[in-house]
């Protein structure tokens, strides 16, 4: 019987767990479709990978940067390809050449004032890059002091091209924090100072935070014969 | 002419002759050859033991004054951001604690309140008062291994026994707690591991009158004492226009005369109701961190005094009323470490089918988390500690990258020592207070 708290009997069981679609993947044992999840537990559904652009008015002080902005750079239509509101924060998706240039007006613009750059981090979107096959981003996050608000700014690129200009011209900060996107992510941030590895040795090949690279790792055998492989071999929950 | 010295073999490159020198004595190897400047490189470390672990400095001096720097890090890169990737969301939680290992409670704290951020879901606030106060107790024992090992490199060996001393008495109440020294893995995505035990709240108070005397006497020791202030000042300065474009945030931004802290400028947790000060100087120097720290930890202290009373009167869940997310064990100390309640154990095998089920999912399996990014900043004792948290909806982080701030406030190395002596760089480089397990994480 599948009774647990949240099981709905209208709902087919495939669905239940939010898994991949129930033709994507033979049956299981005893013939189960999906993940095999009958206790109603995941509830909690998965939800679909789409960043929807926002809608005027964000709210917030969001309207005010982004009219700033607006006015602030000539290029602005040129420069933005969407804008994303979600849980509170706002991302500009950049078109890459823009970057640093956008980044100065976000520094430098009175009305703006984002005098730190708190965090570059790179992502890897494998498998989520969309038609353009853009799926290294690089996400700056950007702080206004003067007037305590936040942005983020995100630029993607494709693996085959991974250039974007650096914005350590405008903010120094991005020296080893671009470095470390270099090492870990494999994005070429033209113009940076000396765009070496810093986490990795020197002679490192590869960048170990894409997705296509592994973790490694081994298993760990026990005496009466039972093994657990390593963690990136083991069973993922879709 | 002793070029075929055992010790130092020279070669020659277009900027003139070069010793490569790793013994024997530099008269000796130098002999009588005429040498128009004497430009030598260091090679601090990575093992040397005032770098802070394994932090290495490649110094290029002139006589004793350091005509430039440079500061190799990596050395402590353990992949925990990758590793993160491959476990599930509560799990997370005993990586990124390994990061910053001086401010275990402030790695938990960011990578859980950006996993619920993208939850969604608000944490009960008996929670949330806990978590404070132990990030304060966190910030005081963190400040003491910054005075501890500080003092040790100039050479205050009492500076080192006492802090040492006084933060072990912070890592008891810790242990108290959470059953572990570091690495607590005490605040998860949707709470805290367990709650309070019964002694901890008198334990605590306990505590707060000793450390407050512990400081007294640390800073009565220091503060007029002349060596520790002719090392300390006019060292390392950077100023506040410095601190911004090098990303530098935390006390260093506070010692130039910037009054940020996240926890009054962005409040969370509900720092705005506290009653406390952002303790700031205007010299920029070592002097000025040192007196920073030292205001900051008698400010925690005050904190920890206003919450343990507020604690108190709240009574209630220390995780989220949510059987999808919470974790399914009401955990108990036990006298043998740590384990599930005996309640628990007997509900979920004896009367509960439906609890059974949701354990086991849960511990295996874990959460789902809603698509998205978001990016929690707080203030760590070393400045903005800020988790950038991705999900694809999954059981396990897409993405997590913690803003640590050793590793940003390093870059600023080279522009603090360059120019100064090389027994000053000592002296710089204790007052960022780096933690390498945080900066190469």
């Amino acid at each position: 019987m599948t009774t647990g708290p949240d099981f709905d009997p209208e709902v087919p069981l495939g669905q239940l767990s939010g898994s991949l679609p129930a033709d994507a993947s033979p049956p299981g044992m005893f013939g189960v479709t999906g993940s095999g999840d009958t206790s109603g537990f995941s509830g909690l559904q998965r939800q679909p990978w789409i960043e929807l652009p926002a809608e005027r008015p964000y709210g917030g002080y969001f309207d005010e940067v982004m009219d700033a902005f607006a006015e602030a750079y000539p290029e602005y239509e040129a420069a933005v390809e969407k804008v994303v509101l979600h849980r509170g924060e706002l991302t500009v998706h950049l078109r890459r050449e823009h970057v640093a240039r956008v980044c100065q007006v976000f520094r430098d613009d009175p009305a703006l004032r984002f005098e730190l750059l708190s965090s570059v981090s790179g992502v890897d979107y494998l498998g989520r890059e969309g038609a353009e096959g853009r799926r290294l981003h690089a996400v700056y996050h950007l702080t206004s002091m003067t007037f305590r608000r936040r942005i983020r700014l995100e630029v993607a690129v494709t693996t085959a091209d991974p250039h974007i200009p650096s914005v350590t011209g405008v903010y120094p900060t991005a020296d080893w924090q671009e470095r470390e996107a270099w090492d870990l992510h494999g994005i070429v941030f033209d113009g940076h100072p000396a765009l070496t590895r810093i986490m990795m040795p020197d002679d490192w090949e590869g960048h170990p935070q894409r997705k296509d690279y592994p973790l490694g790792g081994v298993a760990t055998d026990y005496k009466d014969g039972a093994s657990i492989p390593p963690p990136d071999e083991r069973r993922a929950y879709r | 002419m002793t070029t075929s010295d055992f010790y130092s073999p020279s070669r020659e490159t277009t900027e003139g002759r070069i010793y490569n020198v790793s013994g024997g004595d530099w008269d000796s190897v130098l002999g009588n050859e005429p040498l128009h400047e004497e430009r030598l490189i260091v090679n601090m470390g990575p093992q040397h033991p005032s770098t802070h672990g394994v932090l290495r400095l490649v110094l290029e001096l002139e006589g004793e004054t350091v005509t430039d720097a440079r500061v190799v890090v990596g050395y402590l890169h353990t992949g925990i951001e990758k590793n993160t990737e491959f476990r599930n969301w509560t799990q997370g939680s005993a990586f990124v604690t390994r990061c910053d290992y001086l401010s275990n409670l402030f790695n938990e704290s960011a990578y859980s309140m950006a996993v619920e951020k993208l939850l969604g879901i608000v944490v009960p606030e008996r929670a949330n008062l806990i978590r404070l106060m132990m990030m304060e107790i966190n910030r005081i024992s963190s400040h003491w291994v910054w005075l501890a090992t500080g003092g040790m490199e100039l050479g205050a060996l009492t500076a080192m026994t006492n802090g040492f001393r006084a933060r072990e008495r912070c890592l008891d109440i810790l242990e108290l707690i959470t059953g572990l020294r570091m690495n607590h893995a005490y605040i998860r995505p949707g709470g805290l591991a367990q709650d309070l035990p019964e002694d901890a709240l008198p334990k605590i108070r306990d505590w707060i009158k000793e450390t407050d005397k512990e400081i007294t006497g640390v800073d009565r020791l220091l503060r007029g004492q002349p060596i520790w202030i002719n090392r300390l000042k006019g060292v390392g300065w950077i100023g506040v226009e410095g601190c911004l474009s090098l990303g530098v945030t935390g006390p260093l931004l506070r010692a130039a005369g910037l009054p940020w802290d996240l926890r009054k400028t962005e409040p969370y947790l509900g720092y705005e109701t506290y009653d406390f000060d952002v303790p700031t100087d205007d010299r920029g120097d070592c002097w000025s961190r040192f007196v920073v720290r030292v205001a900051e930890m008698r400010e925690s202290l005050r904190i920890i005094s206003q919450v343990v009373d507020r604690i108190e009167q709240t009574p209630g869940r220390v995780v989220v009323d949510d059987p999808k997310i919470a974790w399914p064990a009401q955990l108990s100390i036990g006298s043998d470490g740590m384990g599930n309640s005996p309640a628990h154990v007997n509900k979920i095998m004896n009367s509960s089918m439906e609890a059974l089920i949701h354990h086991f999912k849960l511990v295996t399996e874990g959460f789902r988390v809603p698509a998205g990014q978001v990016y929690v900043p707080i203030e760590g004792p070393r400045g903005e500690l800020g988790a950038h948290v991705v999900s694809d909806g999954g059981t396990r982080p897409y993405r997590v990258h913690l803003r640590d701030p050793s590793f940003i406030n390093l870059q600023a190395v080279a522009a603090m020592s360059i120019g100064g002596l090389i027994a000053d760089v000592i002296a710089s480089v204790a007052s960022i207070d780096p933690v390498m397990g945080g900066c190469d994480r």
